[in-house]
């Protein structure tokens, strides 16, 4: 008889990859009813757009949710990608583990071939039914269907059912059916936000969804063009760790240390690779097979000590300012934001030698609700993270920024901010440093956060530049009022009354505003964005002022133009020197912009130079490094027009009449 | 209203209108400068024994919307006022808010605010609103006693009404306009007046016959009196010597009430001298009748005691019996009803408690 010992080292043998997620199964997420159910429809969902990109087709992806028992539903996703050859359909889907993409060095968005058999196999443990699969590629004929279960022991797929079937208009593309128990619900963690969010990101995408009452959603193309193929890379040197670097020492085929590093490494030249070298003091042309433990722990250190170039960036795959916006507009027009902060696209940098990058979207305003925490959403590469929103790096960076400077309520300037906003935090990654295989929440890498901080901040100050145009305004719109509305009324009424010419304004007008009022529009008309920027001179003498905008590269139109401005620049920066603008009269410039999507320029930059700062209002002075860079706005405060009161103001008594 | 009071008010108005006309025509930011109707900027003034505006002005000016739109709103109130006085109408404080309804941008917010324009343009004309054809709503204060007035009906008719004789249980109605013009007073033998504020203590004060017991006449004062309920009070107490007394509620807003008999209101300190009666005295509820009489009490409310703080800094207020009422309601942090007397049974305030207090004020005739 074996001893006990023994019987349990067998039995732990046995214990298969798929055995052990059986077992395990929150790990993958698969941990309630509720989540059950987004889970599976999110595995089938990244996987179909993954592939539909991969073979550059624009993604129209089904989902439908059928009820079939009190907590048994029927998933269906079928999408329109490249379809999967009979003889991979049933490793694809039938075996943990299985995947191209598992050794790869790319962003995508399963990143661990996990998924969508662990969606299998959960179906199959929940509901004992098998998963029918139906792929066609487009050089076949027909369509396969399969109907797969896995066997959980040896991780292997078994196929019990497979035909040819005649998949009508169906140029390629696959289907899955699967059973599984779960629970469906409506809400902030459901499968419809999941859709709404990843239509969000994905705005070349299209999703139609049924859900089990037979409600049809769907969220329409935002954009007509994929974004561009991620490239795979090879493993970038920071962060390099001592066993990696060892076995792949082992595995090369090259026989020379410097172009081990040149060709197996991404970023590492010639010349670098001699310094790292000379840094650990090994020869060059040492053959990477016979590194010893000590001499590869100095290569480490030597690594550590030269400056290697980031990553390149085109293995990531940012969303991108442009589709940023356009993919919130698109999804959240019911809500009428008033205000689409200008996106942000951190470049690329790197983390133990994974790249990634950043990417902020700030709205506000519009029918969001006001009195409730902003709504954050946070993604990683294009995935939505419905779940452990506490435990994640994009709430942690969100929390630890001072809203209150960009214009949100925040008690003590920590904590999630209150207002009428929705943040949008998406982390792109070959690798993503997540808290759990289930890839709920990114980790506390310090070097991610700090990139998300900092991304966060520059996007706050758009919308804080936002807000302070629109309190300026509106200040300045209740002047604007008195003058144009009410007091050229009081003279007419006046007039009337003592039976006089109605008298001349200017004069009343200029001693009360004393500015120069500049107010702008922009709209978008048959293809073209038609800016105005009106100038009015409410002062009592003639001005001369220079105007300054930003558009986007070359789009500026030349045609129609009234006012020819004194300088266009390559980076689309444009300055008009203008004529004297007379006393209480008003100047418009008018210009259109071309080829442009509608969404890519809502909002005129304007600056102004050559007057003083404190007779202008409506736009900001010419920063200093208008010149050098970028323009970033700074954070000034509108300059306070208070004006001195040598007597007290009726009707501002605080103080009710009516009290006696 | 004769003709020439008519001709006065288009003058004053006109005046108005011209000082704006001149200050845009000339270039400058119209404005109207007016006193500051605050309780800040009321005087005693001691000719005629009530408070009246002090020196402090504001202006209203068109520099904020504000103030512009009330410029704006002034000039419509003009055109209103002139046509009304042409075609020899008259509206209604209330007509006259709905027909802003057309004044577009200078339409009223309130009916406050257009109410408080009107006092606004009497302040600066001079003039009566009744000079601008304006008046207030029929409010039905009203009178019951032995005294005798002869009102001019809208018939053109002298009618004679004995306050007592000829009315019923609810009492002469006190008319908007109480002038000469309008109501005589013929003759009366009362030997004092009583103000009420609420009706349910006017109605018991009737069904209990303290008019004939106590030879008084009462006269409802209905809350915070109208213009006409104070201007009347103030005639009867010229005209027939009769002295004065304020019998209502206590809680700081009936303190109010007193204040706009016998001081004069803040709203209305333009015409104080004309409205005030300054020899009016307070009877109750005061605050130690809470504690003495053992009355049901309310606690105060913060608006209460907000009430009672701003009080106290009301140069109205500022005397000592005044001070300390105002204490003693904010220490026992309680106020009380007329109507709760009425623990006692329905006789006593007529039987024990008006008697009491008449008597502290030496107006008891043996």
């Amino acid at each position: 008889m074996s001893s006990i010992a023994e019987e349990l080292a067998k039995k732990q043998k046995e214990i298969s990859v798929s055995e052990f997620f059986e077992r395990n199964r929150q790990i993958l997420g698969f941990d309630s009813q509720v989540k059950s159910l987004i889970m599976g429809v999110k595995e089938a969902v990244d996987n179909s757009l993954d592939a539909c990109e991969e073979a550059m087709i624009l993604p129209d992806v089904g989902v439908q949710i059928e009820r079939v028992d009190k907590d048994e539903y029927k998933v269906t996703v079928e999408d329109n990608g490249p379809g999967i050859m009979k003889k991979a359909i049933p490793n694809v889907f039938g075996r943990l583990l299985y995947g191209s993409r598992f050794h790869a060095v790319r962003q995508s968005r399963g990143q661990q071939g996990i998924g969508i058999s662990a969606t299998v196999m959960f179906g199959q443990i929940t509901t004992g039914k098998a998963t029918r699969v139906r792929s066609k590629v487009a050089q076949e004929e027909t369509a396969w269907e399969l109907e797969i279960i896995i066997n959980t022991k040896k991780n292997m797929p078994e196929v019990l059912k497979q035909d040819p079937v005649i998949w009508d208009g169906k140029e390629h593309g696959t289907k899955i059916e699967f059973y599984m128990n779960g629970r469906y619900l409506q809400g902030k963690q459901s499968v419809m936000e999941y859709l709404r969010q990843t239509a969000i990101v994905n705005p070349h995408a299209r999703f139609t969804f049924i859900d089990p009452e037979g409600r049809r959603i769907v969220f329409e193309r935002a954009h007509e063009q994929l974004p561009p193929a991620t490239k795979e890379i090879k493993p970038h040197p920071d962060g390099l760790e001592l066993g990696t670097l060892m076995n792949m020492a082992k595995e090369t085929k090259l026989k020379t240390l410097t172009k081990f590093f040149q060709n197996d490494f991404s970023r590492i030249s010639d010349r670098l690779a001699k310094e790292i070298c000379d840094k650990a003091m090994i020869s060059t042309e040492k053959n990477p097979g016979s590194l010893s433990l000590e001499e590869s722990k100095r290569l480490i250190t030597a690594i550590g000590q030269v400056k290697i170039m980031a990553p390149q960036n085109d293995c990531l795959s940012p969303i991108g300012e442009g589709l940023i916006r356009k993919g919130l507009k698109n999804v959240l027009v019911e809500q009428r934001p008033e205000f689409y902060a200008h996106p942000v696209t951190r470049d690329p940098k790197v983390n133990a030698g994974n790249p990634f990058l950043v990417e902020v979207g700030i709205v506000y305003g519009g029918d969001l609700p006001k009195d409730q925490p902003v709504q954050i959403l946070r993604f990683a590469n294009r995935v939505p993270l419905l779940y452990q929103q506490g435990a994640c790096a994009i709430t942690k960076s969100i929390e630890s920024t001072d809203w209150r400077r960009y214009g949100l309520e925040q008690r003590g300037g920590n904590g999630i901010p209150f207002g009428p906003a929705i943040i949008l935090v998406h982390v792109a990654s070959t690798k993503i440093p997540f808290t759990s295989e289930a890839k709920e929440a990114i980790a506390n890498i310090p070097d991610i956060q700090a990139e998300i901080e900092l991304a966060l901040k520059i996007c706050g100050r758009s919308l804080k530049t936002h807000l302070n145009k629109k309190e300026t305004k509106s200040r300045t719109r209740a002047k604007f009022d008195i003058v144009q509305i009410i007091l050229p009324l009081i003279a007419q009424k006046s007039a009337k009354i003592v039976n006089k010419p109605v008298p001349a304004l200017s004069g009343t007008i200029t001693k009360i505003m004393n500015v120069v009022w500049i107010d702008d529009a922009v709209v978008y008309e048959k293809g073209k964005h038609k800016v105005r920027v009106t100038l009015y001179n409410y002062t009592p003498k003639g001005q001369k002022i220079n105007i300054h905008m930003v558009v986007p590269k070359d789009s500026f139109d030349y045609t129609g133009l009234q006012f020819f401005p004194a300088e266009v620049k390559d980076d689309g920066k444009i300055t008009w020197e203008l004529p004297t603008i007379p006393s209480t009269h008003k100047v418009d410039i008018n210009f259109s912009l071309k080829g442009l999507d509608k969404e890519a320029y809502d909002d005129n930059e304007i600056y102004f130079s050559g007057i003083d700062p404190v007779m202008v209002i409506g736009a900001d002075l010419l920063p200093g490094d208008w010149d050098v860079k970028r323009l970033e706005v700074t954070e000034t405060a509108p300059a306070a027009v208070e004006e001195e009161e040598e007597e007290v103001d009726y009707d501002e008594q605080k103080e009710a009449l009516n009290d006696d | 209203m004769t003709d020439e009071t008519d001709r006065d008010a288009v003058k004053e108005l006109y005046k108005i209108a011209s000082d704006i006309y001149d200050q845009i025509d000339s270039g400058k930011i119209p404005k109207m400068v007016l006193p500051l109707r605050t309780k800040s900027n009321i005087r005693f003034d001691p000719k005629h024994g009530v408070w009246k505006y002090g020196k402090a002005t504001g202006a209203r000016t068109a520099k904020k919307t504000n103030g512009a739109l009330m410029l704006l709103r002034t000039m419509y109130t003009l055109e209103l006022i002139e046509d009304m006085i042409k075609q020899k109408k008259s509206s209604t404080l209330r007509e006259m808010y709905y027909i802003s309804e057309g004044w577009d941008k200078a339409k009223f917010n309130s009916q406050d605010e257009s109410n408080l324009l009107s006092e606004d343009l009497e302040i600066v004309t001079g003039c009566m609103r009744e000079d601008f054809k304006l008046r207030p709503e029929e409010n039905g204060a009203s009178i019951i006693g032995n005294l005798t007035i002869e009102e001019f009906d809208r018939k053109g008719r002298t009618k004679r009404i004995n306050c007592l004789d000829d009315v019923g249980d609810s009492g002469y109605g006190i008319p908007y306009n109480v002038e000469k013009d309008k109501v005589k007073i013929v003759e009366s033998d009362a030997d004092f007046i009583i103000a009420i504020e609420t009706g349910g203590m006017f109605d018991r004060l009737v069904e209990n016959g303290f008019a004939e017991d106590f030879n008084s006449v009462l006269v409802h004062l209905k809350g915070q009196p109208a213009r006409s309920t104070r201007r009347f009070i103030k005639r009867l107490n010229e005209e027939m010597k009769l002295p004065v007394v304020v019998f209502t509620d206590g809680d700081p807003w009936s303190f109010r009430i007193f204040a706009s008999v016998a001081y004069g209101a803040i709203k209305t300190a333009h015409i104080s001298e004309y409205l005030a009666t300054p020899t009016a005295e307070f009877i109750g509820i005061t605050a130690s009748d809470i504690t003495n009489y053992e009355l049901p009490t309310d606690k105060l409310t913060d608006m209460d005691v907000r009430a009672l703080k701003a009080e106290l800094n009301d140069p109205r207020f500022n005397d000592a019996f005044w001070r300390g009422e105002i204490e003693t309601m904010l220490h026992l942090n309680k106020k009380a009803e007329q109507q709760a007397l009425a623990k006692y049974g329905l006789d006593f305030v007529t039987d024990k408690y008006l008697p009491e207090k008449l008597g502290e004020l030496g107006m008891l005739k043996k």
